[in-house]
């Protein structure tokens, strides 16, 4: 059976389907963050003292250079669906490919990060400081990796989708392209509350 | 809706993409900057949540497009702000009330 509505707009929401869900899944997902930087504040406030990230050994300059990777990440994936709403595939190829590469480009700096950590013997198990970090980032580096398959995805074999119905390929684009979005957004909050403070 | 937009609405829209680009660098950069004075803990904290909302409102509201959406949508984020801002919080004044009791 054809899910309905994955083109055009359902008359009563004014969305397609896929919109709706993506919205309602990025619901669930504020709420999986949530619970853990509740969980942060409560143990920093909790805690006797609170250690600063860059006393720790983390990494800022190559934290900072992260979240740029990232953010470029943010303008190349609305860029490729800019692209496609403008008729062009092979920009949407290109654009789609920079956000892959960007992601890819933000795991292997944090694969560095990581490493040096390991190197220095800060293991989640540490204490509480790199307990929260690690979850929290590790949290987030797996949701790079789910949202650069759906990309490589989208970019690969999935654009085959362009020639038979491109309104829905736009759409699913656009789908991920808010996921993308999403994952910035948590980092740009990950960044300074557990690097700068 | 986004897929009447004529292309040069679209060209337009990606001129504000990349002025949003500069924008949440420049911040980034700034908020870095600002975390090296070592203001009192009190003061880093709001200085920095204050530029990283700033940035968050910029990627939601530009390349999410939440600036020019449907109702719908707003609905369910005005719900999960609630349970959010309910998750966030409850847990800290159970914590606080424990021990002032």
């Amino acid at each position: 059976m054809e899910i309905p509505y994955n083109s055009e707009a359902r008359p009563d929401t004014g969305l397609y389907n896929a919109k709706l869900g993506i919205w309602l899944f990025l619901a669930s997902e504020v709420m999986l963050f949530g619970a853990l930087f509740s969980s942060y504040i409560l143990l920093r406030t909790g805690a006797p003292s609170w250690p600063h990230g860059r006393d720790l050994g983390l990494n800022v300059p190559l934290a900072t250079l992260n979240t740029m990777v990232l953010i470029a990440s943010s303008v190349t994936v609305v860029l490729s669906w800019a692209s496609l709403r403008l008729g062009d595939i092979r920009k949407f190829r290109l654009y789609m490919g920079l956000t892959i590469l960007c992601g890819l480009g933000f795991l292997v700096i944090k694969y560095f990060e990581y490493m040096e950590k390991f190197h220095h013997g800060h293991f989640p198990s540490f204490n509480t400081f790199f307990a929260i970090y690690f979850t929290l980032t590790g949290l987030h580096g797996l949701h790079v990796i789910g949202g650069m398959i759906v990309n490589g995805y989208l970019w690969g074999p999935g654009a085959k989708m362009w020639k038979t119905d491109p309104q829905r390929f736009t759409n699913r684009i656009e789908v991920a392209g808010l996921y993308w979005h999403f994952v910035d957004l948590v980092w740009i909050f990950l960044f300074p509350t557990l690097y700068l403070l | 809706m986004a897929q009447t937009h004529d292309a040069e609405s679209i060209r337009k829209e990606t001129r504000t993409y990349i002025g949003v680009f500069i924008a949440l660098a420049v911040l980034t950069v700034l908020t870095v900057g600002v975390s090296y004075f070592h203001l009192p803990p009190a003061l880093a904290i709001g200085v920095a949540l204050l530029i990283a909302a700033f940035k968050g409102s910029l990627v939601a509201g530009f390349f999410m497009h939440l600036f020019h959406e449907r109702k719908l949508i707003y609905w369910v984020l005005v719900l999960t702000v609630f349970f959010f801002l309910v998750l966030l919080f409850y847990p800290t004044f159970s914590a606080w009330d424990q021990r002032h009791l």
